[in-house]
C-alpha cells in the first residue's frame, strides 16, 4: 500500500527541514569566510555576504606556510595511519574469524576486553608521554587508534563468510596461511577493507584529541587541532613562527580569516567523504550480520 | 546406499581428526597467531599497560618521587573526589545527558527510518540519506565553528532571532541554553548514522510479513505499528543496551570543544571525561584524576556486564559475550 499524498508531505517537509539543518550551518561558514570585516562588524553574520570580499583568504594565504604544513601532517598521519591500521586490524581480524584456530576464544576475549574497561586517561599519558616518550612525535598521532577493537571485531564478522571450503582447497594445494591471507582473504575481503579502511581514515583525519593531549610543537599540529587552536585563540594566526608578526594584527579580519581557514582546512575532505557514503553505510551494517 | 556409508565414514573420521587437532597447537595455529601479533602488541601496550597503571589512584603522586616512589595512601583521592561537589555534578551532567541522547535519539532515528522506508523512489531515499550522514563527517571542532557562526553575539541566527524581538547574545555565557543545545546537537550530528542502521534493519525484515498484512487489510500505520516496529524491536533493543553500556563515558568533543572552554558554563557541560582532562590539565593531581577515571571505569564496567546480562536474558541469542 502506497503513502497517501498527505502523509508524503508530512515526511518530506520533516525531512527538507532537516536537511536544511544539516547544510546551513556550512553555508554559514563560507558566507562569513567571504564577508567584509566591516560589513561583519556592523551587521553581524549573515548567510548570504552584504558584498564578496575575499581579505579573508588574501589574509590567511598571504604566508600559506602554516596551513600547508598542517595538510603535510595530517596527510602523513591519514596515509600512515589508515595503511598500517588496515594491515594490523585485518591481520588478527582473520585469525578470529577462523573457527578452527586454537587461540580463538583467548584472543577475542583480549580484543573484547578493552571495550569494557580502561585504564583511564592518566596512565594512558603518562606510559605515551613518559614512558615511551613519543611527545611531539608524528607517531603519537598515529600508534594509539592503530588496533580499534570495534573495527577489528566487524571485520571479522565479515570475514567470517569466505567459505572455509575454500580455505581448506588452499590447503591442499600446499599454501601457508600467509598466502592463504595475502592471496585469498585479502582480496575476498576488499569491498569490507575498504568500508573499514574509511572509518578508520575519517577517524584519524578528523582527529585533535591527540594533539591537543601530545603536541606542543608548531611544526607537528595537525589540521583540526589547528583550527581548534584558532578558534579559541584567533592570534594564534599571528603569532605563529609561520607568520612573521610583522604583520599587525590590527589590519587583521578576524572574523573572515578564522572561518576562511576553517573553510580551507575542512572544505576538501569534506566534500571527498559524502562520495563514499555507500562504503559508510555498507560498514555500518556489516557487523549487524550477524544472525 | 553406498553414498550414505561413505558419509558416515567421512563423518566418522572428520570427529576422530578434529579429537585429534583440539588438543594440539598446530603449525597453522601458529602462522594464524603471528598474523595476530602487531594488533596483540598495540593492544597489549596501548591498553593492558595503561590497565596497570591504575595504582596511581592510590598514591600521593609528587613529581620528586614520580609515579612508583611516591607514597600510598589508600582511598585519599577518593574520599577527595567524592567529597567535593564535583563528583554529584560531573556524573550527573553524563548520566542525564547520556539518557538524553539514548532516549530522544532513538526515538527520532527509529521515526526516520520508518519514513524513510515510506518513500518509494530510490534516488529520492539516497539523497536523504547522504544529506543526513552529512554531520557524522564533521569534527566536533567543525561544529564548534558552526556553532560559533550561527549562536555568537554576531551570529546569524541570532541576528534573526534580535530582528523577532528574542536576544540570544548571552548564548556562550548563559548555562540555561546548553543543556538542550548539547543534546540537539548530538541527536543531530548522529541521526543519519542511526537511521542507517535502522533503514537497513527496516529493509531485511521479509517482504512476506508485507504481503500478508496487505492481504488482510492492515492500513499502513497498523502495518507499521504490527509488523515494522515489532520486528525491529531486537535492533532497537540491542542498539539502546549498548548505548547504556556506555553511558558513564562521554564524547570529548562535544563537551570540550563546542561550549568553547567557558568556565561560566561547567555546571552544565563538565562530564566525567572533561573533568578528569581539566583536573590533571590544571592541577596536576595525577592521583585524584586517575581516581576519577577508574571511578568512571568501575561503574562502567559494571553497566556493560548488567546490559549485556539484560540483552541475553531477553534476546539469549544476541549477547555480546
Amino acid at each position: 500500500m502506497k503513502a497517501s499524498l498527505i502523509e508524503k508531505l508530512v515526511i518530506y517537509t520533516i525531512f527538507i527541514i532537516f536537511s536544511f539543518t544539516c547544510i546551513l550551518p556550512l553555508i554559514a561558514i563560507i558566507s562569513i569566510s567571504f564577508s567584509n570585516e566591516m560589513d561583519i562588524a556592523l551587521k553581524g553574520y549573515r548567510l548570504i555576504p552584504h558584498q564578496i570580499d575575499l581579505s579573508g583568504y588574501a589574509f590567511v594565504l598571504k604566508k600559506p606556510m602554516m596551513i600547508l604544513n598542517a595538510y603535510k601532517i595530517s596527510f602523513i598521519v591519514c596515509a600512515l595511519g589508515t595503511a598500517l591500521s588496515i594491515f594490523i586490524v585485518s591481520g588478527i581480524a582473520y585469525s578470529l574469524s577462523r573457527h578452527d584456530f586454537k587461540l580463538r576464544k583467548q584472543l577475542s576475549f583480549y580484543v573484547f576486553f578493552i571495550m569494557l574497561f580502561n585504564g583511564g586517561l592518566v596512565p594512558w599519558y603518562m606510559l605515551i608521554a613518559k614512558y615511551l616518550g613519543l611527545k611531539d612525535s608524528i607517531w603519537v598521532l598515529i600508534l594509539p587508534y592503530l588496533a580499534g577493537p570495534w573495527f577489528i571485531l566487524v571485520l571479522r564478522t565479515f570475514m567470517r563468510k569466505i567459505p572455509i571450503e575454500l580455505i581448506e582447497s588452499c590447503k591442499i594445494d600446499g599454501a601457508n596461511e600467509f598466502k592463504i591471507y595475502f592471496m585469498v582473504v585479502l582480496p575476498l575481503s576488499k569491498s569490507g577493507l575498504a568500508a573499514i579502511g574509511l572509518f578508520i581514515l575519517l577517524q584519524y583525519w578528523n582527529d585533535w584529541w591527540l594533539s591537543l593531549l601530545f603536541i606542543e610543537k608548531d611544526g607537528m599540529i595537525p589540521l583540526h587541532s589547528m583550527l581548534y587552536i584558532i578558534m579559541g585563540d584567533i592570534q594564534f594566526l599571528t603569532n605563529s613562527y609561520l607568520i612573521p608578526s610583522t604583520i599587525g594584527s590590527t589590519d587583521m579580519p578576524r572574523e573572515s580569516s578564522r572561518m576562511a581557514m576553517a573553510v580551507l582546512a575542512a572544505g576538501p575532505m569534506l566534500c571527498v567523504f559524502p562520495f563514499f557514503q555507500e562504503y559508510f553505510a555498507k560498514g555500518l551494517t556489516m557487523g549487524m550480520l550477524k544472525n | 546406499m553406498k553414498v550414505s556409508t561413505r558419509i558416515r565414514f567421512g563423518t566418522g573420521k572428520q570427529i576422530q581428526h578434529n579429537k585429534k587437532k583440539r588438543n594440539s597447537f598446530t603449525i597453522k595455529d601458529f602462522q594464524l597467531l603471528i598474523l595476530a601479533t602487531p594488533a596483540i602488541l598495540v593492544i597489549f601496550i596501548f591498553n593492558y599497560i595503561p590497565i596497570g597503571g591504575v595504582f596511581i589512584a592510590f598514591k600521593n603522586v609528587n613529581y620528586r618521587d614520580g609515579i612508583f616512589k611516591s607514597p600510598w595512601v589508600g582511598f585519599e583521592n577518593f574520599k577527595f573526589f567524592f567529597t567535593s561537589n564535583d563528583a554529584i555534578s560531573v556524573t550527573r551532567n553524563t548520566l542525564l545527558y547520556n539518557a538524553a541522547f539514548i532516549f530522544f535519539g532513538t526515538i527520532i532515528a527509529v521515526s526516520f527510518a520508518v519514513m524513510l522506508n515510506e518513500i518509494t523512489k530510490r534516488y529520492v531515499i539516497k539523497i536523504f540519506q547522504t544529506i543526513f550522514f552529512l554531520p557524522y563527517f564533521f569534527s566536533w571542532v567543525i561544529v564548534s565553528y558552526m556553532t560559533y557562526a550561527l549562536f555568537s553575539p554576531l551570529g546569524t541566527i541570532t541576528n534573526v532571532l534580535k530582528n523577532h524581538g528574542i536576544n540570544i547574545s548571552d548564548f556562550y555565557a548563559n548555562p540555561s541554553y546548553w543543556p538542550v543545545f548539547l543534546t540537539l546537537l548530538y541527536i543531530w550530528k548522529y541521526l543519519g548514522y542511526y537511521t542507517i542502521i535502522f533503514y537497513s534493519g527496516i529493509i531485511s525484515i521479509s517482504d512476506k510479513y508485507y504481503e500478508a498484512a496487505a492481504i488482510d487489510g492492515a492500513s499502513r500505520l497498523q502495518t507499521i505499528r504490527f509488523i515494522t516496529l515489532p520486528l525491529l524491536t531486537p535492533l532497537i533493543v540491542i542498539i539502546t543496551l549498548l548505548a547504556i553500556g556506555r553511558i558513564f563515558y562521554s564524547d570529548f568533543g562535544l563537551f570540550y570543544s563546542v561550549p568553547m572552554q567557558n568556565g561560566q558554563l561547567y555546571s552544565v557541560t563538565q562530564v566525567i571525561d572533561t573533568y578528569v582532562f581539566r583536573i590533571y590539565r590544571s592541577s596536576g593531581d595525577a592521583g585524584m584524576a586517575t581516581a576519577a577515571g577508574l571511578y568512571q571505569s568501575f561503574i562502567g564496567f559494571l553497566l556493560v556486564l548488567g546490559s549485556n546480562y539484560t540483552i541475553k536474558k531477553i534476546y539469549p541469542e544476541y549477547g555480546i559475550f
